[in-house]
Parts: structure tokens; sequence; C-alpha cells
């Protein structure tokens, strides 16, 4: 007879989303084999594997809310997994998608891009997974790496909570010994608002971060916006900084409409 | 003092043969992403020849000059620290046996002979400091090895930037003690002095000539001069009765407007030596890495304490980095964690100077 299996199950989903966040995933190498040793994955159609109904014990989530169906289909999942982590920006605050969200003009741009727009069922805001079902935890990025999925994976596997890692973009970069390019550039980076996790990237390639892990803790957007302002940022430009991958979550959303309001009280005064 | 000897410029070079033969990896200022930075030197000439540094709150820009100086720089965001104090390590792993026991690797490893070439004054004292927290009620032995295998060759400095008060310290900018060799530049060569028997064991092989004793008050005088150019001081004596008696002071509130937490100021200081450790297991569930990393005070991670962070906002962290390197520093080490190399001044983003927030924090506003 053959000995059951013992191992935990996994399930990786897909909301609205590009599929770059499941890559983590299939990018781990070796420790890919590794991981399918000690679990099972019942459910990842990004590798060929269709059961999205299974039972599991982590479930991974990738992607916004942007449909009906997929208010539906997110509560399936929630009730199905024992424990749900959602993945990348999409998933944690809303993604690129929410960009809809800052304006109500949903209906015109479908309409305007579609043929047959009365076949196209969208919600008009773009919503993260958190907004919906309880998400145990969260893995921020666009796209998350596998150095930090592997972490949350390998806690999780362990029995304990995964590290939460809500230090600042600068902190990591100082780590690195990289050279702040706001200090000796005057780029407009988002660091110092910005969580750590993607080992401060842009800045080791001499570029401004653009907050694609979203909001750090404790983020004072007021003040790095008034250094925008001291850099010679015009007041549209601070809040496309700040309205981009992460338009949705909260602090960066706060900011940035300050940010334009500001810009257009200038416009009006100017006119 | 007797004058010391003298290297021509060109036999810079002869220095660095003479560490590399002896089995050291020499390093040194370099220019790399518009700041100075110590990496390995090979050749004299990676040395930059006449850039200067302008430094001012928040903002830090390097200025090519006709001078043929390798160290017309007053400092880049380094210092020492991540030379002993490494940015990120492993401690030690533990290991799962197949009769499911445990046994865990110290992971201390040999450390490789560096010898620095342009160490300024003020990084020398904040070793010496970083030597008393980490060498002295309990040995770190990750630190130890590094400092251990660590041979020092400062160089006088001469260009102290807007954001230097090593002079106000006193910690800078004639080097005093700390190092193996010293170097006083001129526009010519080094007049060289040894700090240590290894020091004087170096000096002793290097192909010098007699020293000029006018041209070498000419180059100490140029230390003196940039000592008198800066313009920077922090509230006198030891502050820690003061910043203990002033908890509440609206300043904290005012500075939290500003300040952005993002520990950079804590990161480029030599002497902040706080850190977190962590555990990383492996996907396989059989070994786990212990490891430590730089931290600050300005983390929620640092006051987290019990399932509560303890300082939540940006003013109780801030009062705790200003209370502690500048107050409770005296108790625990002697003297202040400051040895006035401007860092924090120039690397804070938004520009924040600390001593403008400790005048205005410390001094009491006389009624008028």
């Amino acid at each position: 007879m053959k000995a059951p299996d013992l191992r935990p199950s996994i399930a990786v989903h897909k909301f609205s989303s590009c599929d770059g966040c499941q890559l983590a995933f299939l990018n781990l190498g070796e420790d890919l084999l590794a991981l399918t040793q000690r679990v099972r994955i019942r459910h990842f159609l990004e590798a060929g594997l269709d059961d999205p109904d299974a039972e599991v014990d982590i479930a991974f989530v990738e992607g916004s809310l942007s449909t009906p169906d997929e208010i539906a289909r997110i509560r399936r999942v929630r009730a199905s997994a024992r424990y749900l982590v959602s993945i990348g920006a999409c998933a944690t605050a809303g993604g690129l998608q929410a960009l809809r969200n800052l304006d109500d003009t949903h209906d015109a741009w479908r309409d305007a891009i579609y043929a047959s727009p009365e076949f196209i069922a969208t919600l008009a805001h773009a919503r993260p997974i958190a907004d919906e079902v309880r998400v145990d935890f969260e893995l921020w990025g666009c796209p998350i790496n596998s150095r930090q999925l592997l972490a949350a994976v390998s806690a999780l596997l362990a029995g304990v909570p995964p590290i939460d890692q809500r230090d600042k973009v600068c902190l990591e970069c100082k780590r690195t010994q990289q050279v702040c390019v706001m200090v000796t550039e005057g780029k407009p980076c988002l660091g110092p608002v910005t969580r750590t996790g993607c080992g401060a990237l842009c800045p080791a390639f001499g570029r401004d971060c653009y907050g694609c892990y979203g909001p750090a803790d404790n983020p004072n957007t007021a003040s790095l916006a008034r250094r925008f302002a001291g850099l010679g940022l015009l007041p549209d430009a601070i809040a496309r900084r700040f309205l981009m991958i992460n338009s949705a979550a909260p602090a960066f959303h706060e900011a940035g409409l300050i940010a334009r309001s500001q810009g257009e009280s200038q416009g009006e005064s100017d006119e | 003092m007797e004058t010391p000897a003298f290297l021509p410029a060109d036999r810079l070079q002869a220095l660095l043969e003479l560490l590399t033969d002896d089995g050291y990896r020499c390093v040194g200022p370099r220019i790399r992403d518009g700041a100075v930075l110590y990496q390995t030197l090979d050749d004299a000439d990676q040395l930059p020849r006449g850039v200067q540094v302008q430094q001012s709150p928040g903002r830090y820009r390097l200025e090519q000059t006709d001078s043929p100086r390798r160290f017309a720089w007053a400092n880049g965001p380094q210092a020492l620290k991540p030379l002993t104090f490494a940015p990120h390590e492993e401690l030690w792993v533990g290991e799962l046996q197949a009769d499911g026991s445990l046994i865990f690797h110290d992971a201390v490893r040999q450390a490789e002979p560096v010898a620095v070439i342009g160490v300024r004054a003020c990084d020398l004292a904040a070793l010496s400091l970083q030597e008393q927290h980490f060498l002295q009620a309990a040995p770190d032995p990750y630190f130890r090895e590094r400092r251990r295998q660590l041979l020092l060759i400062a160089v006088h400095c001469t260009h102290p930037s807007d954001t230097c008060f090593c002079a106000h310290t006193g910690d800078g900018p004639e080097a005093r003690t700390g190092f193996d060799l010293s170097l006083y530049e001129t526009d010519t060569g080094y007049f060289v002095t040894a700090g240590s028997p290894a020091g004087e064991r170096l000096l002793a092989r290097l192909p010098l000539e007699p020293g000029d004793a006018g041209r070498f008050d000419t180059a100490c005088d140029e230390v003196h001069a940039a000592a008198a150019r800066q313009t920077r001081d922090l509230p006198t004596g030891n502050l820690q009765a003061d910043l203990f008696a002033r908890l509440d002071h609206p300043r904290w509130q005012e500075v939290a407007e500003r300040c952005l937490s993002c520990g950079n100021c804590t990161q480029v200081c030599p002497t902040c030596f706080c850190h977190s450790e962590q555990e990383v297991p492996d996907i396989s569930g059989t070994r786990s890495s212990h490891q430590r990393q730089w931290d600050s005070c300005f983390s929620p991670g640092h006051s987290y304490i019990h399932g509560i962070t303890l300082r939540q906002d940006t003013a109780s962290r801030y009062r705790q980095w200003l209370t502690h390197k500048f107050g409770s520093w005296h108790s625990q080490y002697g003297r202040s964690g400051c040895v006035g190399c401007g860092r924090c001044i120039a690397w804070c983003p938004v520009g924040i100077d600390p001593t403008e927030e400790l005048h205005a924090i410390c001094t009491e506003v006389k009624a008028t």
C-alpha cells in the first residue's frame, strides 16, 4: 500500500495581474526542486497544474480584484485555504490597474477601448485582496522576488510567522554600500518611504527608487514631497511619483492626491 | 617634533607594493557613483587626483580641481565601519542531523589582512569607540578578527567640508592616535610618521628622503588651518543631563515633521553599532543560518519587544538617536558618541543637521 502523502499542500492563484509574481516560484532554480519535495503543489496554472478548488494549507494569491467574478472566486480561495498569502503589488495594493480608481472614468475608457464593451464585466475600482477576505501575510513588490518568497515559505514550513519586512529601502541601500542618488545627484528617490525587500535594486544601478514595494513602516511622505519640491519637481511630477504602481496604498495615495491638488490650484492661479 | 622623513608623491606606489608584498589587500579612496569610497587599490594611479568634496545638509558633490593631491577631500559615506563591523554577516549555522539531533557551526572566518590608506582622524576616533563597544565587556569574535588584521594609514585632513566639526569634538583634523602610519600631504609628497611598531617597521623600508623642516611646518599649518575653517559646533560639554531634562521639548515634534525615519544618519555614522539578528532557514528544512545586519533606532524592529513596538512615532525615534548618541553614551563609554565627521548631516536626504537640533534643544533661550 502506498504511504499517505503528508506533505503540506499549496496553491498559486492568479487574479488580475501580469503573471510576473508567479515567476518568483518558477525562477527558484534548484530550490524549486527542494520545494516540491517538501510541499505538494495542487494548483498552479502557470506551471500546468489545474485544480482551483483543492483544499490547501497555503494559498498564494497574485493579482487584484478587478471583476465581479474575482470577488466570488477569492471567497472560494479563502474558504479552501488554511493560510492565505497575497503576493505582489496588485494583490497587496491593487497594482497598476488601480490607477483607474483615481478618476471616475472607468466606463468612458472601457467604451473607448473595446469594440463591444457590453461583453466587458469589470469593477469601477481595482482592489487589493485584503479588501475582500482575511489575508494572513502579504509579500509586497512589483514583482516580488524569489528570495522574499523563499524566506516566507521556509518560515511557514518551519511553523513560524514569516518576517514582515517593513524597513525602508535606505537601510538595505546602505547595507549594500550603495551611494545615495538623492544626496549625490538630486534624484527624487522614494527609498526613504518605501518598503525594503528588493535589495535596493534601483539605487544599485544609479536610479531612484520608484516605490514598487509600497509604503514602509511610518512613511513621512509629506516631508519627502517637500524635499522633491526643493529638488525642483513640480507638484504634478511629485504626484506621479506617488501615484504609480502602488497608487492605492493609503500612504502613497494620500501623498499623491495632496500633490495633485496643489498642482491643480497652482494651475488655476497661473491662469 | 623632529622633522619626519619625506615620501615623494611619485613613490606612493612603493608603499602599496610593500603592503602587497606583506600580504595585505590595499584599500583606499576611489571615486565611484559620485562619491569617495574605500575600495580595493591595486595601483596608486587609481587614487583620485585633485578631487574635492562639497558637502552641505542633504547634499554631497565632487569637484575636480587642478591640485595634484590625492587626499584633498574630507570624507565619503563609509568610514572604517564596514571593514570591521560587517553590514550583513552570518554568525552561526544550525544543521539538522539524520538522527534528529542538531549541530551548530561557528561562522567566524579567518579575516584577510587589509591595509587602509587615507584614513581620517574622525574615523580613527570612531573606530576607537567601536572597539570599546565590541571588544571590551563581551568581545565580539567577528569584529575582533577583522580589527586584528587591519593596518591603518592615516592622512591628516586639510580639506574639511562645511559639514565637518571634528575640531570641535577634539577628534581631528590631525590624527593623533590609532594609526600605524600617518601622512601629512603636500603638493609634492608626504611627511611620514609611525604610530605603532608595525608602522615603524614599514617606515624603515620606505624609499624616504630627509624631510625639510620649513616645508613640514607649512604642512602642519595647513592642518591647523583646516581646524580653524570649521564653523559647526555642538553645545559645549556633556549634554546628558541637558537632554534628559528636555524629553518633552517641542523641538522633538518639529524635527519629526521633517525626519523621514529612514535611518541613513545612523548607517553612515561611524560609531553607530546597532544591529538586528535573524534566522534564515533554507528550503530543505535541515539548515538554518543565523545572521546579523546593521539596524537603526529609526526602524520599527529596534524597539520591538514582546509584541509591542515601543517607539512607534518618529519623534520618539529621533529622540532616542540623539539622547543616546550625545547623552547616555557618556555613561556607557565615557564620552559622546559623536566624532564630528558630519556624515549624518550630508547624507540625510532632507538635510537635518543634528548640531542645529542640539542647539535648539539644549540651549536655553535667554529672556530678552
